[in-house]
């Protein structure tokens, strides 16, 4: 018995180091969102220091500090009272966001029940065209992107966003995979009591999915939640980006509040892992193969 | 599932037969309904518009269509920039997405030990993906910074100062990065397919006295064996996403050793030099299609038995 604690207890300690790692970029943004605007310029500011503008820091080093010397909400109070703009890039955000999650993922169901239910020739084709796409950096796919948006007459509109957001075929991919896994005795069975095709996919593939879908919305969401690349080059209106782009370069002069807008933004994937957690990691169960 | 037994009744009966037995071709349009829509976007979006890239990648340029064979193709092979950016690019993927594929997969087998904690440590290890960029780039500066926290501690034991960013090491610095951020996620991927190993499988083995060792590599291994092709996959496409800090951490023009294919493509984009542009994306899409084609190969030679 005393062994089996021994083994348990370090166990625990090994993964323990480990998890408190991966957690610790994540509590430092936190506590820190709760410092004074001058205590975190005086902690961080020296990243920020340039040869040209001469500023006097109070340390010449940069401290890495948890607690706050005194708890102060008042980067809080100057992001949501005092700059507007962060609210409305906040809300630009959202309005990206939001129609390419829900619209990616119905298209993907669709899709991936489309893929499931028949085999053959032309379909393999083009799930391995799926595949290859999936597997382009932006950098590639976004060419085509801004070649079609120039066409269209959507360039710098949100829709140059939406759209091709909307047929990314990742969810696609992921949301096959958990299909396939649906026994086919389950769908013959319905196919014999005269369901139609249809009702097969709304009333058990969709059901038998909640989860891989769910996940897969998570990660779309915290993907585009997050992105910088396609709306610089599709949506070069600084009034209409995402406050992704806003905060990817943080500049001296926002220092002092870039925790707490970086604790703002995190909080919609925060409430979505919160309440999701489960399906990410249960949801998930993955087998079969990478063809789909 | 409500749908079956609610119609289980005669009704259905009378429509079954038709439908059982309708004429081949139509499996393909109906299956058109459900992938049409979501395909004809794939098309209009993707496709479509790479195939004039390709076309582009042979002409003289956007307004000027002369034919110029080969011509963009050897003027990006032959770009230092662009051999540079090929070679640090290969050498991020090729240490980045084995590490990142054998240590979810450790972090999975220990999660799979009996411990305090278990479900607050699987948090902890899926935290990084909510983490905005900003504040990823903002935490590793103040970790690497040549006044930052990593060198304080080297100093203890007399190390002498680095400028991670922008030394020889500065590709460690982003494979730690790329790491810390996609290793929960591929965990709980390893996890779930540990779960679904047949206990029985397992306790067989016990009673027959196998080893812990001889238990991984004969029956864990070989039912994980479709997760870990899955997740190379997942790690290949998050590792170009990694741009993203590098862009962000270092700008247009970083250190040498951080100067990343989509460095190439970003600074083509700039200057609209479309045909060298067209002949690169080409070029990656060839290179990945290779890769993927590699995966599909690899994939029939172990994954067969275990499909089913």
């Amino acid at each position: 018995m005393r062994k089996k604690l021994i083994k348990k207890i370090s166990f625990t300690v090994i993964a323990g180091i480990f998890a408190i790692m991966f957690i610790l970029p994540t509590v430092l943004t936190i506590t820190n969102s709760f410092m004074t605007q001058t205590e975190i310029t005086a902690n961080y500011g020296k990243i920020f220091s340039n040869v040209k503008e001469k500023k006097s820091y109070i340390s010449d080093k940069i401290n890495l500090k948890f607690i706050p010397d005194k708890v102060s909400g008042s980067q809080y109070s100057s992001v949501l009272f005092k700059s507007p703009d962060y609210l409305f890039k906040f809300w630009n955000s959202v309005i990206l966001v939001v129609p390419i999650v829900i619209l990616q993922v119905s298209f993907a169901c669709l899709s991936a029940y489309g893929f499931t239910r028949w085999r053959g020739r032309v379909r393999d084709i083009i799930f391995f065209s799926y595949v290859i796409l999936m597997l382009m950096p932006y950098q590639v796919t976004l060419v085509p992107n801004f070649l079609v948006s120039e066409w269209l007459g959507i360039l710098n509109t949100r829709w140059a966003i939406i759209f091709p957001g909307m047929f990314t075929p990742f969810s696609v991919f992921l949301i096959t995979k958990f299909m396939r896994r649906i026994p086919k005795s389950l769908i013959e069975s319905a196919k014999l009591d005269g369901s139609s095709e249809w009702q097969i996919f709304k009333n058990i593939c969709l059901p038998q999915c909640k989860g891989a879908i769910f996940s897969t919305a998570m990660l779309v969401f915290v993907d585009y939640w997050n992105m910088v690349e396609q709306p610089v080059i599709l949506l070069p209106d600084a009034a209409k980006q995402p406050l992704s782009v806003y905060l990817s370069v943080i500049n001296s002069g926002e220092i002092g509040i870039a925790f707490a807008v970086a604790v703002i933004y995190m909080i919609p994937c925060l409430l979505l892992f919160l309440y999701g957690e489960e399906y990410l990691a249960e949801g998930i169960a993955y087998s079969g193969s990478v063809k789909g | 599932m409500k749908l079956i037994n609610k119609k289980g009744s005669s009704v259905s009966r009378s429509s079954h037969n038709k439908k059982l037995f309708h004429k081949p071709g139509r499996d393909f349009l109906t299956s058109l309904g459900f992938t049409g829509p979501g395909f004809a976007g794939v098309l209009i979006f993707f496709i479509a518009p790479f195939a004039v890239v390709v076309y582009y990648s042979f002409t003289r340029g956007v307004l000027d269509h002369t034919f110029t064979g080969m011509q963009n193709y050897s003027n990006v092979v032959h770009n230092s920039a662009f051999q540079l950016a090929m070679r640090n690019t290969f050498k991020f993927t090729i240490a980045a997405v084995p590490l990142a594929v054998v240590l979810s997969l450790f972090l999975a087998l220990l999660l799979e030990q009996k411990m305090f904690g278990k479900s607050q440590w699987r948090t902890f290890f899926l935290s990084p993906i909510m983490v905005p960029i900003a504040s990823t780039i903002l935490v590793w500066q103040v970790l690497f910074h040549s006044g930052g926290v990593i060198n304080d501690f080297i100093a203890i034991f007399g190390v002498d100062k680095i400028d991670w960013l922008k030394s020889e090491y500065c590709l460690v610095v982003i494979v730690i990065l790329f790491l810390w951020k996609n290793l929960g996620y591929n965990m709980i991927l390893f996890m779930a397919a540990l779960n679904n190993i047949p206990k029985t499988l397992l306790e067989a083995a016990d009673v027959e006295g196998a080893s812990a060792i001889h238990k991984f590599v004969h029956i864990k291994l070989r039912y994980l064996s479709p997760t870990i092709l899955f997740v190379a996959i997942l790690s290949i496409i998050n590792s170009f996403k990694v741009f993203r800090e590098i862009y962000l951490l270092s700008g247009d023009y970083p250190y040498d050793g951080l100067y990343m294919l989509q460095h190439f493509m970003n600074n083509m984009f700039r200057t609209l030099d479309y045909q060298r542009l067209s002949a690169a994306a080409v070029i990656l899409a060839l290179i990945m299609i290779g890769i993927i084609a590699l995966l599909f190969v690899v994939e029939n030679k172990f994954g067969k038995d275990i499909e089913g």
